[in-house]
């Protein structure tokens, strides 16, 4: 799960992490009164869930009311990667800034532990820098849950050293500590900088949290904003269902991620375009097929229904029962091809003997089917 | 022969009290599997399907001689479970277990480092040595005793290739889904050694998906290690980035994790990857001269 800046830098200030003073502002006039309340400088932010703000022009400083005038008003609104800015962070200027270094712990999958890194260039794409100076990147990884003091020093050092390592040390114990209590999967500082005084800084602060944990973290899903997500993709995860949307126009609805990825990679193959990516899961209850059907159905723009299972928990029968509900409870107007294989398959079939349903002996004829029959073309 | 698992094998299940659990251990014992107890706390002196029910891991591997535990237990638990048989000394431990947070793996990788045991999953749906034993929650009667290795991070996708074999009367040796979370006990280079050297194990299908970079290294792991004809087949080709696909480790970030990156791994390192399931037991056929 995502959050934005503005949320991330709170939780930095909850937990002792050096941040700039800021206001969120949704409007222009909120965005100058919250300059009138800081003065001199501020940073105007857009907060949205996608990296390169910078370059897109979604971050810019101002040092008049008009400059912020001028600025939210171009930010908010603008279109960045797909992601309409909708809010600002109005952020207290940092008068001098020394050095600017980049820093991040993550999850590291590749040393299954907890992964630190960090660079003296900061300010920059870090896959920048790993791609034109790898050596400027220090890490180092730990599968302990307390502060790694020994493992760090030298990265903090690294990063701007002089007076400024006993503050740089806190600044990543702290960001650790942060890490692991929340359950994150990555805390991207990029730039942290060392300022004129000597004092250190995170000028920004992305967080990601790990949607396993969630369960222990209410505090945190209550930080998510139902507009940057897509809201069909929550509707179906609170029923129990993974559900991606996707551009085509072939719907379908498969047990199991792997298969379900399986399909859409067949689809393609067979000449179409898949409209979702959907995992009914492994449970067998026939109610979340009624559910499934209305996701699939909601953009309107599906043309056939591949409906792809492999019975192993999930039995086919509930499947079969499912399919008959819905189609009793909603009007689906497209063709639909069923292929049952596995755990109860041949009973699931001859449930659906008697239905409008087009059926599919394997994996391979269902999804040509599909296909055809999306096409408009005769299975 | 087979890897990991057989007829002798001694199957604890932790949570086998519960509406999983309870269902699978029957599953178990019909496949033929040696169940020899379960560990619920605070139920022991309970049966169920006849076996005794212990309170802790300990104390079943004391009175049953146990070596293998399979754990069917919530999430938010499974970090414990595993943590007690560790300690237990069970020497082989599958965690079927799906949504357990990464940090608590984390923590239980490295405990099953430091203990020198074995962890197979989380969100795995176990293993199977065909006619002999299976450990977890796949349907045994697809199966059939044979030759093949078969190694994937998913469930549903393991029983689609493995009726694809079996239906074209290419049997398996043992067959391991690894699970499909970011951080799994055992990988495929924990698993192509073991198969690489059985006997009764001629060739080994290796089914990867988006996501992370093990199937790079594995890829070149086999061009340096492994002489047996090894195939591979990855799926989420038709991913978007940034998209966590079902499972929590299926996820491309940025050129990382891409499927085209894995397939070109695997070409590189001399291993044919099929472009689709259907295309698998005729490659292995050839392969194998079957």
């Amino acid at each position: 799960m995502n959050i934005h800046e503005h949320q991330a830098k709170d939780l930095f200030r909850e937990h002792g992490l050096p941040v700039q003073d800021g206001i969120v502002a949704y409007t222009v006039e909120e965005a100058v009164a919250a300059y009138e309340k800081f003065g001199d400088v501020v940073a105007v932010k857009a907060q949205v869930h996608t990296g390169g703000r910078g370059l897109a022009g979604g971050v810019k400083i101002a040092k008049t009311v008009e400059e912020v005038r001028e600025h939210a008003g171009n930010i908010l609104g603008l279109d960045i990667k797909g992601h309409i800015v909708k809010r600002l962070y109005i952020e207290d200027g940092c008068s001098s800034i020394e050095k600017e270094a980049y820093l991040a712990v993550i999850l590291d999958r590749s040393a299954k532990a907890i992964g630190f890194i960090g660079s003296a260039e900061g300010g920059v794409e870090i896959e920048t820098v790993a791609h034109d100076n790898p050596d400027a990147i220090k890490r180092f990884s730990t599968s302990e849950l307390t502060f790694p003091k020994d493992a760090a020093r030298p990265l903090a050092e690294a990063l701007f050293g002089g007076k400024s390592v006993d503050e740089t040390m806190k600044v990543l114990e702290k960001l650790f500590d942060m890490f692991v209590k929340l359950d994150c999967t990555q805390a991207e500082i990029n730039p942290l900088v060392l300022t004129g005084d000597g004092s250190v800084l995170c000028l920004d602060g992305k967080l990601n949290f790990d949607d396993n944990a969630l369960f222990r973290h209410p505090e945190i899903v209550e930080l998510r904003d139902m507009e940057e997500e897509d809201v069909n993709e929550i509707e179906a995860k609170e029923k129990g269902l993974a559900f991606i949307q996707l551009d085509g126009d072939i719907g379908c609805m498969v047990n199991g991620a792997g298969l379900a990825m399986a399909t859409l990679d067949m689809i393609n193959i067979h000449g179409g375009n898949p409209a979702n990516f959907l995992d009914v899961g492994g449970s067998s209850n026939p109610d979340k097929v009624v559910e499934a059907f209305k996701l699939i159905l909601a953009s309107g723009k599906v043309k056939s229904i591949l409906v792809n299972i492999f019975g192993g928990i999930t039995r086919c029968t509930d499947i079969a029962e499912g399919m008959l509900t819905a189609l009793k409870q909603m009007e689906v107007n497209v063709p639909i091809v069923v292929r049952l294989e596995g755990t109860e398959a041949e009973a699931g079939r001859k449930m659906l003997a008697d239905s409008p349903l087009h059926t599919a002996e394997t994996f391979g004829e269902a999804v040509a089917k599909a296909v055809k029959l999306g096409k408009g073309e005769a299975a | 022969m087979s890897i990991l698992i057989d007829e002798k094998t001694k199957v604890l299940v932790q949570g086998i009290t519960g509406r999983d659990g309870s269902f699978h251990a029957g599953q178990m014992i019909e496949y033929g599997t040696q169940i020899v107890g379960g560990v619920t706390p605070k139920k022991g002196g309970q049966e169920v399907h006849g076996k005794p029910v212990f309170n802790t891991v300990k104390e079943a591997v004391a009175e049953t001689g146990a070596d293998a535990t399979v754990i069917y237990v919530p999430a938010r638990f499974a970090k414990g479970a595993v943590l007690e048989a560790v300690e237990a000394g069970v020497p082989l431990i599958i965690c079927i277990t799906e949504g357990v947070p990464v940090m608590d793996m984390v923590t239980v990788y490295d405990a099953v480092q430091q203990a020198g045991v074995r962890l197979i999953g989380p969100n795995c749906p176990g293993l199977i040595s065909p006619g002999k034993s299976k450990i977890g929650i796949m349907p045994g009667s697809i199966h059939k005793p044979g030759k093949i290795g078969v190694i994937s991070r998913s469930g549903t996708l393991t029983y689609e290739i493995v009726h694809a074999l079996t239906s074209q009367g290419i049997g398996q040796s043992t067959c391991v889904g690894i699970g499909g979370d970011p951080i799994v006990g055992t990988g495929p280079r924990d698993l192509l050694p073991l198969f690489e050297a059985d006997d009764d194990t001629d060739a080994v299908v290796v089914v990867g998906e988006i996501g992370g970079d093990e199937e790079e290294r594995t890829a070149e792991y086999i061009a340096a290690n492994i002489d047996k004809p090894v195939f591979a087949y990855i799926v989420g080709r038709s991913a978007p980035e940034g998209k966590q696909m079902g499972h929590a480790g299926a996820i491309v970030s940025g050129d990382a994790g891409t499927a085209e990156s894995k397939i070109a791994a695997f070409e590189a390192a001399g291993v044919p990857v099929a472009e689709s399931i259907a295309d698998i037991p005729g490659m292995v056929q050839k392969k194998l001269s079957l």
